[in-house]
């Protein structure tokens, strides 16, 4: 089988490249989801306050993500559902399955890797305790109550304030489930305030910061968690422990991009995103495989991945038609002082669009401060912001016009210093 | 004279409100560091209202559930009659995004409307 362009998700990700693609002249294309439908992880996020940016109004993620797969088909685009990608070549062979296929080998001109990211489970957190039934992500939970029509459990607390953790507490709550406490081990949550207020406060559910869960009770199924304060070290302070007969645990801590088919292929990935590094044109280390979307880095607005999406199918399309430019001059761009990374993190001024979008987030809070942009040693720019979490992408835009002006840069650096 | 302590969701600063009441009017709104806090705030105390999503059981459906909405906001206070009105609802596929799974629910005079396509099995 050869296609140009294999797109590596069914997700928003995915979709909005696809279209993308289409739309700048690649005809032959193909998104292989491993799901039963499109859409990603859309169709469990019932609630809404998707698309503003978008599509100028609040959707539900079933319709934002219906809107993508009407263009998808609406262009004629190709895509395997149930279908499961196991391997990637440095040469763009995609190797998959399913059921009706069997395995099957896919040789393609350019790959967008487009696989989402994926939750931190009990193992990654390290909690004590037994193992008995009832501890759930919270994604697992939505999926189960939205999709499925499982109610996981009864009485339950929630390690976490990620917003799937508090959307997940109004949630089960409107389905008749008691949720007796959120618990943030940071002094800060890192979920919308709107989230913390509609999803917890309308509902009286109490918010500990500085929390965390330092016992599980129950051999066969949950039947109690006790959460401790934590000190600065992260550590549990003695005396402090709450206790809560339940029987559900949720965790909603953090996302990880899934990026085990990227190693296969020999993508380079950040440690700090555990995303692959990318330059201007979403393009990966490897030539001809580009990533986009939460395999990326996490995103927290779903339409700030549509737009990414869009640029990766954009310029995958071009790179198809006119292969890659050799030895095209490379810009660093450093992530210091608060900055923790940049996506991109190069940049190529010859090659770059008009304009590209460097988003990044900071590392802890950051009260009336200004995002500062420099080439080399000279501050280009500064913009103020009231508030900056870690929660919240935040972004910078370069022009191609201004690093024109330029010709000798080497690096670039985006820190947050004090107005 | 009332006073209400909210927090203001407009932006991630997060502002701790305070709104003062006389007689069910507001006559002041104090903290927030603009003008969408004082607007948020004067709506939350006299009129708040929520757009309330749940899924219900589908009948013959390719999935056992199709998401939902109510098409605009309902009473804040009415949340919970919703879900209740919502827990029993069962619908035939195949079920269209805007297909009406609940007409006018506990007399809000605002529908509950699907928010996704499930074709039938």
């Amino acid at each position: 089988m050869n296609y140009d362009l294999v797109i590596v998700g069914g997700g928003p990700a995915g979709l909005a490249a696809a279209v993308a693609a289409k739309d700048n002249g690649i005809d032959s294309i193909l998104i292989i989801e491993r799901d039963n439908e499109l859409g990603g992880i859309l169709n469990q996020c019932i609630h809404n306050g998707f698309g503003l940016h978008t599509f100028k109004e609040e959707l539900t993620g079933p319709e934002y993500a219906s809107r993508f797969i009407a263009q998808v088909e609406e262009r004629k685009i190709e895509y395997k559902l149930n279908t499961m990608v196991m391997d990637i070549s440095e040469n763009k062979v995609v190797t998959a399955m399913n059921k009706t296929d069997g395995m099957f080998t896919v040789e393609a001109k350019a790959v967008i890797l487009a696989m989402g990211c994926r939750e931190r489970s009990r193992g990654a957190l390290n909690i004590p305790g037994y193992r008995p039934a009832g501890i759930f992500s919270a994604g697992t939970a939505q999926r189960l109550v939205n999709i499925e029509g499982y109610m996981p459990g009864r009485r339950v607390v929630i390690l976490g304030s990620g917003d799937i953790g508090l959307i997940m507490a109004r949630r089960m709550t409107l389905e008749g489930a008691q949720v007796l406490a959120v618990a943030e081990l940071m002094p800060y949550s890192g979920g919308l305030k709107r989230n913390i207020v509609q999803c917890l406060d309308d509902f009286n559910i109490p918010l500990y910061l500085s929390h965390t869960v330092i016992d599980i009770q129950g051999k066969e199924r949950v039947e109690g968690i006790t959460i401790a304060e934590v000190g600065p070290d992260r550590k549990p302070i003695p005396g402090t422990e709450i206790h809560y007969d339940c029987d559900t645990l949720l965790l909603s801590c953090g996302l990880l991009p899934e990026n085990e088919l990227s190693k296969t292929a020999g993508v380079d990935l950040s440690p700090i995103t555990s995303g692959p590094i990318v330059n201007d044109s979403l393009e990966t280390n490897i030539e001809g495989i580009f990533a986009c979307g939460n395999v990326l880095h996490v995103h927290d607005l779903v339409d700030f991945v549509s737009q990414e999406a869009t640029n990766a199918g954009k310029n995958a399309a071009k790179y198809i038609k006119e292969g890659k430019t050799v030895g095209a001059k490379e810009v660093k761009i450093n992530a210091v002082d608060g900055v923790r990374y940049t996506v991109p993190c190069t940049i190529r001024p010859e090659e770059m669009d008009e304009n590209v979008t460097v988003r990044f987030r900071v590392g802890q809070v950051f009260k009336n401060c200004t995002i500062a942009t420099y080439f080399g040693d000279e501050l280009i720019n500064k913009r103020k912001k009231q508030v900056m979490a870690p929660g919240e992408m935040e972004q910078v835009v370069l022009l191609k016009s201004k690093l024109a002006e330029y010709p000798d840069l080497t690096d670039i650096t985006i820190k947050i210093e004090e107005a | 004279m009332e006073t209400r302590h909210l927090t203001c969701i407009g932006c991630p600063m997060g502002c701790q409100l305070t709104v003062t009441l006389e007689n069910g009017e507001v006559t002041d709104v104090t903290g927030n560091t603009c003008k969408r806090g004082d607007i948020y705030a004067r709506k939350e105390v006299t009129n708040p209202t929520r757009i309330v999503t749940s899924s219900v059981r589908v009948k013959n459906g390719k999935i056992a559930m199709v998401s939902c909405k109510t098409r605009e906001d309902i009473p804040k206070g009415m949340i919970f009659d919703v879900a209740k009105a919502l827990e029993n609802v069962c619908v035939d596929a195949p079920v269209a995004i805007g297909d009406v799974v609940l007409a006018n629910v506990c007399g809000t005079g605002v529908d509950v409307i699907a928010t996704k396509n499930v074709t039938a099995k």
